[in-house]
């Protein structure tokens, strides 16, 4: 079966994030970028699936401006196929997001659908969820396990009691939780083979899809700094402050 | 205006979350309903009659919302929410994952996770990690909210009196099935409603030490937490996980045992009232954010925390 990994290009976690003096976003000028760490889990996936020969072939998708291009050939050199670009340097919220995806679920046709859980810079956790609802499809979010089986797919999701076990009919949209597998690193032979496969462009136009932003962020700000407080000396003093200074036990 | 609230649950009890998002709901101004959607619920449907500020009550009782299922509930909220203004949810593992569905199928955006409200159209909400705060507007006429409960109080869980409607829509998409799941048992306080949560980290070893933190839990009343490196070495099942990815909590007190103190860990916590760090590490970052701070082993310092407290418990 064909799986359709969908991939975005974020800040690198390990970047310490700063707010631009004049309120309008975050500082992204010169720093570090890298492919969302959920979507890491996804390709890592949809890997696994291929190697188990489950899937026949796997196609990475990624919107947003042209240095895209740069996390599409890092799913490449993890085991994807082939990539597709649409290129888009406007906002593209979630629910343009999922109506690109499925723009290209409907070409096509993909038995199984992976995303991120959410995105570590909007931290939305949107996207997934929209394209099940606009293609039809069934959802299994937050995985942390996913079995396929004949035309069903049994996914185990993390949820707030514990974790919960669904059955999914096929084509279904699967979003990865952190526990989902440990993504490999790519190795320097395959990062040259990656050049080498294919990578089409397209554009929101040529999929027919107008691009209508829905929310403006007016403005962003820092968080409320927290400030550091006293060190204690040993156990005895810290249930004393505990008790009698902050009166939380 | 109209506000529809759909209310987290486990068919047997309201959580308490749904009256925090009842509190963003006012804070919007305007009428609020509560949707009640599970089988066999009638139990949560009386408790959110009886929230304060609750209007009326709808309840949508059938097998096909028992387990939640994000295709069946999208479908219904979308359907019943199309006349309301606002739809409003807790930003729980249900509310994520069926709302966005809702708002795919009415053709608007989601506002995920606000943590205050500032106009009925204008929203405040963390993005990054909560290493920026974001005020969102949103142009949409149905505007599809997931709320971060710790940033409401929650309203009065007693004192309303709203009339409870039955609705009979049943909307069953076919596509999924429920298998099965694996609850964790425990009779300590919800993690994400508890007064006190003590957390462990990598450096409690393995999940036997965990019976530390325990013991202390029992005495103070207290939810158990964890960091992702704990949960991922397997020391403690993944629902104790605190942080961007896991559970986010505003306790009155959080304790965290050898926590080192990640960004991602922070995000979770950071809005607690006081926060003691017990680590070894002077160097720790948790520390940054302690308003108490114990550098020492956490193998002498957790059960002389549990001697200390008995004297003054
Ligand atoms: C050039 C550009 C500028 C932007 N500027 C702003 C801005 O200033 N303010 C603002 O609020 N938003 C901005 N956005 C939009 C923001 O990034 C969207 O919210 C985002 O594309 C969709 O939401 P999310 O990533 O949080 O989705 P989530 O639902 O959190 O993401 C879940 C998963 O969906 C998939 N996915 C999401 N987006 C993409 C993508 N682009 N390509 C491939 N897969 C994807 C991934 O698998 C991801 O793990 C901008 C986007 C672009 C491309
Ligand atoms: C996309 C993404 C999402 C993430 N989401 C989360 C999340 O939701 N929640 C989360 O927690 N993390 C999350 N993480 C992981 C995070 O980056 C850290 O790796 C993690 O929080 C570290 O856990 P820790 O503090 O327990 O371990 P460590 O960083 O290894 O720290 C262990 C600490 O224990 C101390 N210690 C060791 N032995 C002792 C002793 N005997 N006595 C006292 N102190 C001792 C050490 O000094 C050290 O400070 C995420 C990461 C990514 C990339």
């Amino acid at each position: 079966m064909k799986v359709l990994v969908a991939v975005k290009r974020v800040i690198d976690y390990n970047v310490k994030v700063r707010v631009k003096p004049d309120n309008t976003g975050v500082d992204l000028a010169n720093v570090k970028m890298a492919m969302n760490p959920f979507c890491e889990i996804a390709v890592e996936e949809a890997v696994r699936l291929k190697e188990k020969g489950i899937a026949n072939e796997i196609v990475v998708v990624s919107i947003g401006p042209k240095a895209c291009q740069e996390q599409i050939r890092t799913a490449l050199a993890l085991g994807a196929d082939r990539g597709i670009h649409i290129e888009a340097d406007e906002d593209v919220q979630s629910l343009d997001a999922a109506k690109l995806l499925k723009a290209v679920v409907e070409k096509e046709e993909p038995k199984l659908v992976i995303l991120g859980k959410q995105s570590i810079d909007t931290d939305n956790n949107q996207t997934g969820q929209m394209l099940a609802a606009l293609t039809g499809m069934g959802q299994g979010t937050f995985a942390s396990e996913v079995v396929v089986d004949g035309d069903k797919v049994n996914v185990t999701r993390e949820v707030d009691g514990g974790l919960m076990t669904l059955s999914l009919n096929l084509p279904a949209v699967v979003t990865t939780d952190l526990r989902l597998n440990e993504p490999r690193y790519a190795s320097l032979p395959n990062i040259m083979k990656a050049k080498k496969k294919p990578l089409d462009v397209t554009s929101p136009a040529d999929l027919g899809v107008e691009i209508a932003a829905r929310l403006t962020t007016l403005k962003v700000e820092a968080p409320a700094a927290r400030s550091a407080g006293i060190k204690v000396a040993d156990v005895a003093e810290l249930v004393d402050k505990l008790k009698n200074e902050a009166k939380v036990i | 205006m109209s506000i529809l609230v759909i209310a987290e649950h486990d068919n047997s009890s309201l959580k308490q979350a749904t009256l925090s998002v009842v509190a963003a709901a006012k804070a919007i101004g305007g009428d609020i309903d509560v949707l009640v959607a599970g089988e066999n619920c009638g139990a949560v449907a009386e408790a959110a009659a009886k929230a304060e500020g609750v209007a009326k009550v709808l309840v949508a009782d059938n097998a096909a919302y028992g387990h939640f299922l994000g295709e069946n509930l999208g479908e219904l909220v979308a359907e019943v929410g199309k006349g309301y203004s606002h739809i409003l949810t807790s930003a729980g593992t249900t509310g994520k994952d069926f709302m966005p569905r809702v708002a795919a199928l009415l053709d608007v955006a989601q506002v995920s996770d606000i943590i205050r409200v500032e106009s009925a159209d204008t929203f405040v909400r963390p993005i990054y990690a909560g290493n920026a705060i974001a005020t969102v507007k949103t142009s949409d006429s149905i505007k599809v909210i997931t709320v971060r409960p710790t940033g409401f109080d929650p309203v009065a869980a007693e004192g309303g009196s709203a009339s409870v409607e039955q609705l009979d829509v049943v909307k069953d998409a076919g596509l999924s099935s429920f298998v099965g799941e694996e609850k964790a048992k425990s009779d300590r306080p919800d993690l994400a409603s508890a007064g006190i949560v003590i957390s462990g980290g990598r450096g409690m070893q393995n999940g036997d030490n965990f019976k530390m933190l325990e013991q202390v839990a029992d005495l103070l009343g207290a939810g158990m937490g964890a960091s992702r490196a704990a949960v991922d070495a397997g020391f403690v099942p993944n629902d104790m996980q605190v942080g961007q990815t896991g559970k986010i909590v505003a306790p009155q007190l959080y304790i965290a045992v050898g926590i080192s103190g990640a960004i991602q860990h922070l995000a979770g916590m950071s809005d607690s009232k006081v926060i003691v760090a017990i680590n070894k590490d002077e160097e720790a970052p948790i520390f940054q954010v302690a308003d108490y701070g114990l550098v020492a082993d956490l193998f002498e310092a957790v059960p002389q925390l549990e001697e200390e407290l008995k004297k003054v418990l």
